[in-house]
């Protein structure tokens, strides 16, 4: 399987990539890590006419801590966010849904800026992006934005991006010692996508639940934030029961997938399952 | 199929970007360096030439193996900047510039390099289609953790499908490897 021909370009400054968007417009993509784009143009599900490879712009990888917050360049790979002892100690939930994706190779390769732009509806990265109501940079021809995870996701493959923007970083407020965060995943077994993924930051006052936040990917057309939950369980103390109910309500107004993997009821069931193990997980 | 039923087949992951004719002229190819087990190399490429074909069909280093050619069986797994891939799922052009190792690059002066011996000691193969690959992604793993577990060892090659030996022997070869490599 080889992709379309396309012409190339491989900007070094960030400058230099936005005017090539502009000039180009919806006939070009943007190529972080490639491992969804590349697998996409060989299956010639995509067949852009213009490449432009970030992946030789300097500033848009690493991370690092500034105001209370982890500043993660949206090239960052997958295997550096895992890895990093920063994001082990600050905050854990990254580096642990870092290691839930894909297998060594692709985490080697694969970038978390990528990965949000793409929305793929059953990536892993969207559900802790939303539990932790993360920030993400964008710079557009007109300049820089900042939009919240809760704003950035919209449909199947959609997000707020547009045409001519680029994802340059993701903001994460650091949390206190008092909260905890879990992702836990159902595997695909052949691919190792999520059939569902769900990420729990929870703050416990004793043992209520001072507030919680959930993601839910891998359900629904788009990720997103379980509010119903969220709301059942706050202020709640954090027994079994409790949580229990709160988690029937993870797939409140969601019109959940249906595919030959997992149908509908298979999935919203799933949701729940995964959604009340995981709050165990972040209240223990 | 029920009405709200999705695109179905999970490897098959649609994108926005627009279909676009056939060029009449072939679009421009670009010129890259690559330095591949030590040696300088500098090719005329297409963008879209995959560098897992680059490797084996420009450069002629056929150890590498093309398998699946959707990022899942691990078979092309080389290092680019001593990091493992799959090379089927990353453009030649990408890897302008960097320092490649395949699975030729392993042996020097004819002996073989530890986790090739722990295959051949092992038994860690049957058809053998698999081991380049699976040779250099327990590479990786051994560089970032010479002393792993069996678990560890089971979860560094998880991108690597082998349809004969069942892994058991693979793990052993492995096995061998960090011992030996450990001196």
């Amino acid at each position: 399987m080889i992709p379309g021909s396309f012409e190339y370009f491989a900007p070094t400054a960030l400058d230099e990539a936005l005017s090539l968007l502009q000039e180009h417009g919806d006939d070009a993509k943007v190529l972080a890590g490639g491992h969804s784009l590349i697998p996409t143009m060989k299956l010639r599900l995509a067949e852009p006419a213009v490449i432009i490879d970030i992946g030789r712009i300097g500033g848009l990888k690493g991370i690092s801590e500034s105001d209370g917050k982890l500043v993660i360049g949206a090239l960052t790979t997958h295997h550096e966010l895992e890895s990093s002892d920063l994001v082990q100690q600050k905050v854990p939930l990254l580096a642990q849904t870092a290691a839930e994706i894909g297998d060594v190779q692709v985490r080697n390769k694969g970038t978390i800026g990528g990965s949000l732009a793409h929305a793929d509806p059953a990536a892993d990265w969207p559900a802790a992006i939303l539990a932790l109501d993360a920030d993400l940079q964008i710079a557009g021809p007109n300049g820089e934005r900042s939009v919240k995870a809760t704003d950035f996701f919209q449909g199947l493959y959609e997000t707020d991006l547009g045409d001519d923007e680029i994802l340059t970083a993701i903001h994460v407020s650091i949390p206190d010692a008092n909260t905890k965060g879990t992702y836990l995943k159902l595997h695909q077994v052949a691919s190792g996508f999520a059939l569902t993924g769900v990420a729990v930051v929870l703050t416990k006052s004793g043992d209520t639940c001072q507030s919680v936040a959930v993601g839910i990917t891998g359900v629904s057309d788009a990720p997103y934030r379980a509010s119903a939950v969220e709301s059942e369980l706050t202020g709640a103390a954090l027994d079994a029961e409790n949580i229990a109910a709160a988690a029937e309500r993870s797939v409140d107004g969601i019109d959940a997938l249906e595919d030959i993997h997992a149908s509908q009821a298979y999935r919203q069931n799933l949701a729940k399952v995964y959604t009340r193990r995981a709050i165990e997980s972040a209240a223990s | 199929m029920p009405s709200n039923s999705k695109e179905s087949w999970i490897f098959v992951r649609p994108v926005k970007g627009r279909h676009v004719e056939k060029e009449a002229v072939p679009l421009a190819k670009k010129v890259i360096h690559t330095t591949i087990n030590g040696e300088a190399h500098t090719h005329e490429v297409e963008p879209r030439m995959l560098l897992i074909h680059y490797i084996r069909d420009i450069v002629g280093l056929t150890g590498s193996h093309v398998g699946c050619e959707t990022s899942l069986c691990g078979a092309c797994t080389v290092t680019v900047n001593e990091q493992a891939v799959k090379s089927c799922t990353m453009l030649a052009v990408q890897a302008d510039g960097a320092e490649i190792t395949t699975i030729e690059g392993l042996a020097q002066n004819g002996d073989l390099h530890p986790i090739q011996d722990g295959f051949w000691e092992r038994h860690g193969l049957q058809c053998g289609f698999c081991t380049p690959g699976m040779i250099m992604a327990a590479h990786q793993l051994l560089t970032r953790n010479p002393n792993p577990t069996e678990d560890e060892i089971r979860h560094g090659l998880e991108g690597n499908l082998c349809r004969c030996t069942g892994y058991q022997h693979i793990v052993e070869a492995v096995q061998y490897a960090a011992e030996k490599m450990q001196g």
